[in-house]
């Protein structure tokens, strides 16, 4: 592998139903400043069906060219063809850095690919930088030192430990990276990037699954990871009909109901309200945590957050090590007494 | 029906993780235990042997004492254990580490692997998808819910606002999610069984179609730069309120003193 044939950042622009993912426009505000250390371009690779009219969407979040791949095969996510359509781009266009959403999608094409290809894949990253590695030079092995590398730092253990790690001899870099992290730019109206149409052929074979439902969730809430104002409730809430208090103390600020794992592992609310490592990384002005212990896991996905305000019983719940405000008390008490006083509070204004 | 399904041991993070008193984490004082998406994967497995009939291999890669998993596992129901341990095979990231499951699992007939979505130590979630690779398998990652009709398994495939209904024809791999179900607990009688189980085990000499560029420290194309815990933010304040009045008039000032209202 000759690694100087490498050039580029490169950024899967992951589409569901021919509408761009938040997530592609975040790696393309990260993947311009890494374009930038390394003096390079910033490439999306789109790739769907009938989805050539996306691309100067693209290019007003930051890409310079959009490799569009466009055939039927590709109308809703497989691995194979997805994964057959991603690994040819990287063949033919020798991306030296590939980013990936850290997504239901991404993180099963992310590893496919990453393994077609033969290079290394950093999962889940929260932070990208250009550095050396090693970090420092190794005492008389100075020339030995890479430059320009993609240093891609995660979390793991359920995010009490962080590694920084490189990929040094192997090409494209790769990484996932988390949705929710990464700051898109502000668009750039009217721009335009270089569309370059590339077509590998699709031939089905037994790694081709067939799709024989799409079942959507029905929702009319606000997506979590948007909201200024979470009322996140745990298996401390008790019951799902007393979810009640915690919906109508969200009304009274204007802000939505989020959960931990355990409420979902209940059946007492859907996925995509569930915070932590295997939910969503969210940042809300506040973050009320209420009945919740606060597992590392569940940690992971809101320590962020500007405010936090813990509610608990136990006074040795961990919630409380990143809490704010930590109230030791009966949340069926305090709770809708909480809402009647802001309620009255904002109505004095 | 051939099953196999990958699993690994890991350091039990819940019910409190253990630090020491410069705040590192203090993996000596946590269980080790079998990761739990894991074993929904098992589970998912032996419901498929209990419905259908089949025989369920369980493999994991570790240090000797990762032997304790595959035991539990037969406890449960699993027919078999096999151990996959060398120490040329240590400090291997995902690549290495599917290699080297690939190079293990060719020496065995099979029609459905099932691994889990993801280990809670590294969380990556890309070992099971490079498996799948590495065998030129399919692969449907983060199921919900698998039925076996003839020689396809149809999974419901959960995505972040849907899921898709997926039929693959077998072999093909698997990884579960945790919610795929509740696992059973292990039997005095299987106790017993897994007691007296022999545990196949495994090194690199075993593995089939591996190279040695591809195992391993060595072998892993990506490398650990830094590594470090986690610099929290500190805990705030924390109020015990004689009553529920008190507790509320600390929240609202606190909301008010910062401009939330």
């Amino acid at each position: 592998m000759n690694l100087e044939e490498y050039k580029g950042v490169y950024v899967f622009a992951q589409q569901v139903d021919n509408e761009i993912s938040s997530i592609a426009f975040e790696l393309l505000g990260k993947a311009k400043q890494l374009a930038g250390d390394l003096k390079e371009e910033v490439t999306a690779v789109l790739l769907g069906s009938g989805i050539k009219n996306l691309a100067d969407q693209l290019a007003e979040y930051g890409a310079d060219k959009v490799i569009v791949v466009d055939d039927p095969e590709l109308k809703d996510y497989r691995t194979e063809p997805y994964a057959h359509a991603l690994a040819e781009v990287i063949n033919k266009y020798k991306p030296e850095i590939m980013l990936v959403g850290a997504t239901a999608i991404g993180r099963d094409l992310g590893p496919t690919v990453s393994a077609r290809v033969a290079t290394g894949l950093t999962a889940d990253c929260t932070q990208l930088d250009i550095g050396d590695f090693p970090l420092t030079p190794v005492p008389g092995k100075e020339a030995e030192q890479k430059h320009n590398q993609l240093l891609m730092t995660r979390p793991a253990f359920g995010g009490n430990t962080i590694a920084t790690i490189a990929c040094p001899n192997n090409r494209p870099q790769m990484a996932t990276v988390r949705p929710g992290v990464m700051q898109k730019i502000e668009p750039v109206k009217g721009a335009k990037a270089v569309i370059e149409e590339f077509n590998p052929g699709f031939t089905p074979n037994n790694r081709y699954v067939t799709i024989k439902d799409v079942v959507k969730a029905v929702t009319d809430t606000v997506d979590i990871m948007d909201a200024k104002i979470l009322v996140s409730g745990g298996r401390g809430v008790g019951t799902p009909e007393n979810f009640k208090i915690l919906e109508d103390l969200a009304a009274v600020l204007g802000g939505t109901v989020s959960c931990s794992r355990a409420v979902v592992d209940a059946g007492w609310k859907p996925k995509d309200l569930q915070v932590g490592q295997t939910g969503k990384t969210v940042r809300p002005h506040v973050y009320f945590a209420i009945g919740i212990s606060g597992a590392i896991q569940h940690v992971a996905g809101m320590e962020e957050s500007d405010i936090i305000v813990a509610i608990n019983k136990d006074e040795d719940a961990p919630i409380f090590d990143v809490a704010d405000y930590g109230i030791v008390g009966d949340l069926n008490k305090i709770v809708p007494q909480l809402t009647e006083s802001l309620k009255a509070a904002i109505a004095a204004k | 029906m051939k099953i196999i399904v990958c699993i690994k041991q890991v350091p039990d993070t819940k019910g409190g993780v253990k630090f020491n008193p410069d705040g590192t984490l203090d993996r000596g004082a946590m269980l080790a235990i079998m990761n739990p998406d894991d074993k929904a994967g098992l589970e998912a497995a032996l419901r498929l042997k209990d419905q259908y009939g089949a025989e369920v291999t369980v493999l994991t890669m570790g240090l000797p004492k990762a032997a304790d998993v595959l035991r539990e596992a037969i406890a449960m129901g699993a027919d078999k254990g096999i151990l996959v341990t060398d120490r040329v095979l240590g400090g291997a990231d995902t690549w290495a580490t599917s290699t080297t499951i690939a190079g293990a699992i060719r020496n065995l007939e099979y029609d459905l692997i099932i691994t889990g979505r993801q280990a809670i130590d590294g969380d990556t979630a890309q070992v099971g998808p490079q498996i799948a690779e590495h065998l030129g398998i399919p692969v449907i990652s983060y199921a919900q819910a698998i039925t076996v009709d003839g020689n396809k398994v149809t999974v419901q495939r959960q995505y972040d606002d849907r899921y898709h209904i997926l039929e693959a024809q077998m072999p093909c791999l698997i990884t579960a999610l945790s919610e795929l179900n509740e696992p059973r607990y292990m039997t005095p009688g299987g106790i017993f069984d897994a007691c007296a189980a022999e545990i196949t085990t495994w090194g690199r000499a075993d593995l089939k179609d591996v190279d040695d560029s591809n195992i391993g420290l060595a072998g892993s194309p990506t490398k650990i730069a830094k590594a470090s815990d986690k610099v929290r933010k500190g805990a705030g304040e924390k109020v015990v309120p004689d009553s529920p009045e008190d507790a509320v008039s600390y929240i609202v000032g606190k909301l008010q003193e910062k401009h939330v209202i």
